[in-house]
């Protein structure tokens, strides 16, 4: 057992950690973060996506103790304090990007970090991008609508709703 | 009208901000304080005899609390199953035990041999690695037509062969269907392949027992679609707990798709463990655990044949089908192929004829039960797919004749024991057409051509049976239990209301469209109106969601139980304002007596209700709470017609979907938004079957797609922006909301159009293709174009 010490949303995090112990486990098992969820065992589906030092992680691709030091950002901290959410966290509510939730808080960070890189996307790019985030349920019609919408695009061309 | 949505709003999901913000709470974010993990044992061989299991190693590792085995379970019962199917000789089904444990065998790689429980995850999964299991080797029993065969090795050694049943339907017709076909003009024959798929909600399953010596009480958390049906199942079947004494909750749920219907071994597990250690015990499903654990959907090898008369008027459908069970009857299984499937069989068309023969077969296989449209889907798929055949046979347009065999006349009684009440099946065609722009096909197919690109268009129909289901009839049809539904209307002093429905939403919006339709009936804001499901403990018996049930369902068991609400409601208004009962209307949350001005408000009478100074107490009771149970008198039977545009690529195979669009009829619809999203759902589950979702056994029974390496979901860069359209309404006729039901629209009706558009696109190209089965990979497209 070592001990990790990180900052989580802007606060001060530690714990005893095997060195085995994923950043995802860490997170939901010590911290009781459990916004961030574990939906495969292969590092693809993407339920997982983190942000570590501002860049979108698989927190099941990662050990805790790799995450020493580092700045995490979890779902838990994207909303403001007052709790308005962000503009691609409104955008997935107003477009029904959403339905169990499950693969939600992985396909937000995504989402966030790709606009972060790419504030003006097409479609095939946000496709593109998604491939690490299975969902099983939307049929991603209305995600890819609300990450384009959240963008500033327009889209009320797009099919139906 | 509510000022905040109301029936046909599409109002924004009130669940989506807990989701979003990472304030959902799943069965895994439930960790009960001293709880220890348990961590199973599973076969990797896929048939073997169990000769002994040594767990001596494993009990002395660290943490390890106790080592639990098929012997563990000697006094409880096993997984039961709920439909008994009766074959075509009026026998009943064979149905094998299926232990918690193994015992004696390994039926199918995956098959619980063994389970620890330890003080931590880790802990319990080093210790099984000590667990010292010897197996003697069986073949494995793989394919169905071999596994019936004479000697055959047998998956479970008690029964008479591999052969859960022959079943036939409708038997008496037999003899009229062959002599049918016998005389037909024309007969069109397909033989295929309904792909196995593995469900993969995303949610992996979850399950902790708790336990209190204080009180004797059980409680199970579980991701489930149905919590009451667990407890029954397993509190009247497995462990012998009375219901109150058990109290089942499935709080969010990530996705079901079917798979979360069934009883599974590892809840029965957790709460038996629970009490034997005094301890909550917890278990998490990895995904890879979950491809060999969950039940699995499809696997129907079927031979089709559709007869016509020299004017292509249908006369006669004959089919063969050889279903998939698995080595143990999932909950729900032996019904898929027949009282789901069976049924279906005339489709959207007037064929006079029909005979449909299942022979459902065990096989070293993980169990095969209900996935998103379950039975439906492969009826519409073996139908569709032969009318298209037909067409091309027949040198005819598809599209005419179906039209042409379509059913117009409604109430309409099929020869295969169900009666459609509504549908409009040329008008969702209509739509179709327009909205897929078939016009603009031709300039589009020029455009595919110049990119050296092959392009075709498919286009097929679907009917469903769904708001599953009428109890009696399900109960002649051998279903071990009632599909009612239930709610429970509180109203609250203040005038708020809480709704506890026997409904469970796992992405399909309960919370929002649910109180949608009390604030509609009210006519006050939905705001006030909170939706309670998943738990035993506050919501009445329920039988859950599947079978594009719960509006239809559970809805209309809250529009009943609202109705006595406002009935009652109506009575203390009229003692408030001395007018007589017949003159109270109720308008926008106002009651108020007819021809005069005097009005008493929603919240003036509820809280009448509960601080009963001026009350007629002598009438009524006071307090403000009905429930209601709802009963369907039939099923409901969504249609509709659907269209795929595909681009084949010539060299490699790949087929791309460019452009897809639904037309379907779901009677009233509650809210649009939430239906579209479900179609678009379904929609890439059937694209993912057609073209992606494969699930591969080898020989021996190991499972070669067990992970998401192996088996392809579908993705976001493999479908494209859906043209979905749901304003084409017959209402049902039979349930108060008139609504049908939606949410296995999109998988029922999608494969077949994907398939049609590539056989399509294949002979456009002069390719001599009629068929190529599921799913259309590359290499299976480009082996199909070598001839
Ligand atoms: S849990 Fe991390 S990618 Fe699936
Ligand atoms: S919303 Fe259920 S998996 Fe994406």
């Amino acid at each position: 057992m070592a001990q990790v010490k990180m900052t989580v949303n802007g606060k001060p995090a530690s714990g005893e950690v095997e060195g085995r112990t994923l950043l995802v486990d860490f997170i939901r098992d010590t911290l009781g973060l459990t916004g961030t969820h574990v939906g495969c065992d292969t590092s693809q589906c993407g339920a997982c996506v983190v942000h570590v030092d501002g860049k979108a992680v698989k927190a099941c691709s990662m050990f805790a103790a790799e995450a020493e030091g580092t700045e995490v950002t979890t779902i838990e901290g994207m909303a403001a304090e007052d709790g308005t959410m962000t503009p691609v966290q409104q955008a997935f509510q107003e477009f029904h990007g959403l339905q169990c939730g499950f693969c939600t808080p992985g396909m937000v960070m995504s989402a966030e970090a790709l606009l972060k890189d790419n504030p003006n996307p097409t479609e095939a790019e946000v496709r593109e991008y998604l491939k690490g985030n299975i969902c099983r349920c939307t049929g991603y019609h209305n995600i890819v609508k609300a990450i384009l919408a959240a963008s500033g695009q327009d889209v009320s061309k797009i099919a139906a709703e | 009208m509510p000022k905040d949505g109301g029936i046909g709003a599409s109002s924004k999901r009130r669940e989506d901000v807990r989701f979003l913000t990472g304030a959902g709470n799943y069965t895994d974010d439930i960790n009960l304080r001293g709880q220890a993990y348990v961590y199973f044992l599973r076969s990797d061989v896929a048939h073997g005899t169990l000769n002994n299991v040594d767990t001596s190693a494993a009990e002395g590792m660290p943490g390890v609390l106790k080592v639990f085995t098929g012997a563990d379970f000697a006094e409880v019962g096993g997984i039961p199953c709920g439909w008994q199917v009766t074959d075509r000789h009026g026998q009943p089904m064979q149905e094998p035990p299926h232990p918690v444990l193994a015992q004696g065998k390994v039926r199918h790689v995956g098959d619980p041999i063994a389970a620890v429980v330890a003080e931590s995850r880790e802990q319990a999964r080093d210790a099984a690695e000590a667990i010292e299991v010897d197996i003697s080797d069986l073949p494995a029993v793989m394919d169905m037509k071999e596994a019936l065969k004479e000697g055959a090795t047998k998956v479970h050694d008690d029964l008479t062969s591999n052969l859960c049943y022959d079943w036939g339907f409708v038997e008496e017709n037999k003899g009229a269907v062959d002599e049918a076909i016998k005389n037909a003009a024309h007969v069109t024959t397909l033989e295929l392949v309904n792909n196995r798929l593995v469900p993969n909600a995303m949610e992996p399953r979850v399950a902790v027992g708790d336990y209190s010596r204080a009180t004797d009480d059980s409680t199970l958390y579980t991701t489930s679609q149905n919590p009451h049906v667990i407890r029954l199942l397993m509190g009247a079947f497995v462990l012998g707990i009375p219901e109150h004494k058990l109290r089942v909750v499935a709080p969010d749920v990530g996705g079901g798709f079917g798979s979360k219907i069934y009883h599974y071994a590892e809840e029965a597990f957790c709460t038996f463990a629970a009490k034997k250690l005094n301890r909550p015990v917890k278990w998490t499903c990895s995904r890879s655990e979950a491809f060999i654990s969950d039940a699995h959907g499809r696997d129907h090898v079927t031979k089709i044949e559709l007869a016509l008369d020299a004017d292509n008027n249908f006369t006669a459908v004959r089919t063969e089908t050889y279903a998939n069970m698995g080595a143990y009857l999932s909950t729900f299984a032996p019904s898929i192929p027949t009282w789901l499937h069976g049924t279906l069989m005339a489709g959207n068309y007037k064929t006079p004829n029909i005979y449909v023969n299942v022979k459902a077969v065990f096989t070293n296989t993980v169990p095969v039960d209900a996935y998103r449209g379950a039975g439906r889907p492969e009826a519409t798929y073996q139908l569709e797919r032969v009318i298209d055949k037909a067409a091309r046979e027949l040198g005819v347009d598809p599209i005419e004749l179906r039209r042409q065999n379509f059913i117009t006349e409604f109430p309409y009684a099929t020869p295969v024991a169900v009666e459609y009440d509504t549908g409009d099946y040329n008008a969702t065609m209509d739509k179709l057409l327009e909205i897929i722009d078939k016009d603009g096909f031709q300039k589009r197919l020029e455009e595919s051509k110049a990119k050296g690109k092959l392009r075709g268009l498919g286009i097929n129909c679907y009917i469903e049976a769904c708001g599953i289901a009428p109890s009696n009839l399900v109960g002649q049809l051998g279903a071990r239990a009632g599909l009612y539904e239930s709610a429970t209307v509180r109203v609250n002093a203040t005038g708020g209301i809480t709704v506890m429905t026997g409904s469970h939403s796992h992405g399909q919006g309960h919370e929002t469209s649910f109180a949608q339709v009390v604030a509609d009936m009210i006519g006050i804001d939905e705001s006030m109106i909170e939706i309670e499901h998943g738990d035993t403990a506050n919501t009445p018996m329920g039988m859950g969601t599947y079978g594009s049930r719960s509006i239809a369902v559970g809805g209309s068991a809250m529009v009943k139980a609202t109705e006595k609400i406002i009935a009652k409601a109506r009575k203390i208004a009229a003692h408030l304002m001395e007018a007589s009962e017949a003159d109270i209307e109720l308008k926008d949350g106002q009651f108020t007596v007819a021809g005069t001005d005097k009005s008493v408000a929603w919240g003036d009478v509820t809280l009448a209700a509960y601080v009963p100074h001026n009350y007629p107490l002598e009438e009524i009771e006071p307090g403000l709470e009905e429930t209601a149970f709802y009963d369907p008198a039939n099923f409901t039977y969504p249609s509709g017609a659907y269209a795929c545009e595909v681009e084949v690529d010539p060299e490699t195979g790949k087929v791309t979907i460019e452009r897809f669009a639904a037309a379907d009829d779901f009677g009233n619809v509650i809210n649009p938004m939430i239906v579209s999203g479900q179609v678009h759902g379904g929609l890439a589950q059937g694209i993912g079957q057609a073209l992606l979702e494969q699930t591969s056994y080898d020989a021996d029974g190991q499972l070669l797609s067990a992970s998401y390496m192996d088996y392809a979901m579908p993705r976001a860069d493999d479908v494209p922006f859906y043209n979905v359209d749901h304003s084409c309404q017959t209402p049902c006729t039979h349930n108060p909301l008139g609504v049908k039901g939606c949410g296995e629209a999109g998988a029922i009706g999608s494969p077949p159009s994907v398939v049609n558009a590539v056989v399509d696109a294949l002979q456009r190209a002069g390719h001599d293709v009629t068929h190529i089965d599921m799913p259309l990979t590359p290499s299976r497209v480009w082996a199909a174009m070598q001839g």
